[in-house]
């Protein structure tokens, strides 16, 4: 009579268990891979990452902000319900490049703010500026504030040396 | 920071001015200081910059401080050449024809800015076009 109790409590707790992994092992892929999506699209920063999800092994890839972006991408995905292990392939985006703005433009307005001193030549390289020539010292600084504010349009240094006649 | 102890002065002076968005930054030996301010700070930063280097020949600062940022269209301005006219042109470059020509301390109205250094301009007379912001100065 024990053993037959016993048979059956045993029998029941398999049956429970049993249920209890196949229930955990109902979760698609699909569904898993979903409410990762859902998880990564809801951060700003990890909108450009993408997700697959295969026998619970969550492959992520694509493009995070940063490395912190990065570590958090990978925990939030992990804690999604069904997720075993995660492959964490993302990269970590360049640092934002500022486009300098066309050289055209910047050759022109250095050409434009020196047009009044026609002793002054000047040449251009890769945004650094070189003045040859002679200038009075009463333009020098006039000159050199419309030259400066073309910082702004990607003009980074100015060489200059004995513009001013002694 | 050597460039920023040689600018030293200029650097505190931007500071405590209130030069508004002030942006200082060194990149290959270079120390560049940027902000707005109003013209009078403007000449008072440049006559700084002028006391440390004379001859602005070192190479080691560029100083772009925009007193232009804060005119609004409908402003003002006087033309403040050396002595000759200012050139009205029909595009924003030197390369653009002459449209016409406002005299030195005339003054004149800015309907749009182009860019910092081009803004479109009317005349009392109705003359249009762009003018070269270098020779023009708000009036308060």
């Amino acid at each position: 009579m024990k053993t037959t109790f016993q048979r059956c409590f045993i029998l029941l707790a398999s049956v429970l268990l049993l249920g209890a992994v196949a229930c955990k092992k109902k979760l698609k892929d699909t569904d898993i891979q979903a409410n990762i999506e859902s998880v990564l699209n809801a951060d700003p920063d990890m909108k450009r990452t993408m997700v697959i999800v295969k026998d619970g092994v969550a492959t992520i890839s694509g493009e995070c902000k940063d490395e912190a972006c990065r570590a958090r991408c990978e925990d939030a995905v992990r804690k999604v319900e069904g997720v075993k292990s995660v492959i964490n392939n993302c990269t970590v985006a360049p640092p934002a490049v500022v486009n300098p703005p066309v050289s055209d433009a910047l050759s022109q307005a250095v050409a434009d703010a020196v047009k009044d001193y026609p002793t002054v030549s000047t040449q251009l390289n890769d945004g650094v500026l070189t003045l040859t020539g002679e200038i009075k010292r009463a333009d020098l600084q006039k000159l050199m504030m419309s030259l400066n504010s073309l910082t702004s349009m990607g003009l980074k240094k100015i060489e200059s040396s004995g513009l001013v006649k002694k | 920071m050597a460039l920023q102890d040689k600018y030293r002065e200029l650097v505190d002076a931007a500071t405590s001015v209130g030069v508004k968005n002030l942006q200082l930054r060194e990149q290959n030996n270079v120390l560049y200081i940027e902000g707005e301010a109003s013209g009078s700070v403007k000449q008072q930063l440049w006559d700084i910059y002028e006391k440390i280097d004379p001859d602005y020949s070192s190479g080691d600062l560029m100083l772009n401080i925009n007193s232009v940022a804060g005119v609004a269209e409908g402003s003002r301005l006087k033309v403040t050449t050396n002595n000759s006219n200012l050139n009205i042109r029909s595009g924003p470059s030197t390369n653009d024809n002459i449209v016409g020509k406002a005299a030195r301390h005339e003054l004149i109205t800015l309907v749009r800015k182009e860019n910092d250094q081009w803004w479109y301009i009317k005349t009392d007379d109705g003359e249009e076009g762009y003018c070269f912001t270098q020779y023009l100065t708000p009036v308060a």
